[in-house]
């Protein structure tokens, strides 16, 4: 089920909600030139103490307690070390969480980066009051979307409207195609 | 090409909404998305409605929540009217989702055949 990249990160953003973030901040670079898809999660959620950071990525681990469910950074890690990459977690308890993770763009076992748009949708819509900032990089080009701007453009009318939850996905999904392409070309 | 100017006219678009509305959507739909309910298909559940619900102007929200109980009727779709009624869609895949909306927020006919007092009753536990 964790089909492509996206659906990994997904899991990660779910885990900032759930620490009660307020900002979230994904930077993903996606680089032919260095051969790497390299993104780092950082929240301003409650945050981790050493030792449960150093237990996180272990799939025998949650923060659930109604449940022993939760994998999501252990399947990152697996991910990030099946794909020639690497995985790092940094917390700090009251202040957050920085999950940065990378794999090798070209190695057989690396996903689909997956549908970007879709991804920020389905995160925004589980709770429109957190803030997201995603700067997606490449090569050739860069595309950043922050909610904060697009909050001050909508003036008060809710995020949760469906055309403005679509029109997200499209803008996000446009704005990452065009940084994709070779201008210089 | 979508640009930053579009949020003003969608801004305005919904707004005219609310004015015509007086008290917010009859409906409130909402979705199974806890890990049961996305292993089971909920994703593309969830996408469809909110496409078909920007593209028919139907007079809901559609909404997430995490797992309700029943893990094995999932995708659940569940349906809050404003007089405080409730309908629990179960096996909900995206064709049905599509149908959900055209019948029950359209025009207010619940479908009795996805209810999972349906579903209850096929499998002999009612």
């Amino acid at each position: 089920m964790m089909e492509d990249l996206a659906m990994h990160i997904l899991e990660i953003l779910m885990n900032s909600i759930k620490a009660g973030a307020k900002l979230i901040t994904l930077k993903i670079k996606d680089s032919l030139n260095d051969d790497i898809i390299e993104f780092s999660i950082e929240d301003d959620g409650k945050g981790m103490d050493a030792e449960m950071a150093a237990r996180a990525a272990d799939p025998f681990t949650t923060s659930r307690t109604t449940r022993r469910i939760g994998m999501g950074l252990a399947f990152m890690k697996g991910l990030a070390e099946t794909c020639g990459g690497s995985f790092q977690l940094d917390s700090t308890p009251g202040v957050g969480t920085i999950v940065k993770a990378s794999v090798q763009k070209l190695n057989i076992d690396t996903p689909e980066l997956g549908d970007l748009g879709e991804m920020m949708m389905e995160s925004i819509q589980s709770d429109e009051k957190i803030d997201y900032v995603l700067e997606y990089t490449t090569d050739y080009g860069q595309f950043v979307f922050d909610t904060r701007i697009i909050k001050e453009e909508l003036a008060g009318v809710s995020l949760l409207e469906p055309e403005i939850l679509i029109w997200i996905k499209e803008y996000i999904n446009q704005g990452i195609e065009q940084a994709k392409e070779d201008t210089q070309q | 090409m979508k640009s930053l100017e579009d949020l003003k006219k969608m801004r305005e678009a919904a707004l005219k909404k609310v004015e015509m509305r007086e008290g917010g959507k009859d409906y409130r739909v909402v979705v199974g998305m806890a890990t049961c309910g996305i292993a089971a298909g909920a994703r593309p559940v969830l996408n469809r409605l909110v496409e078909e619900t920007a593209n028919n102007d139907y007079n809901c929200v559609v909404t997430q929540t995490g797992c309700i109980g029943m893990c094995v009727y999932e995708p659940i779709v569940e349906v809050f009217g404003k007089e405080g009624d409730h309908t629990t869609y179960v096996h909900v895949d995206p064709e049905k989702a599509a149908r959900i909306l055209k019948e029950h927020i359209g025009e207010g006919k619940v479908i009795e055949e996805y209810t999972v007092e349906a579903a209850r009753k096929e499998n002999g536990n009612a």
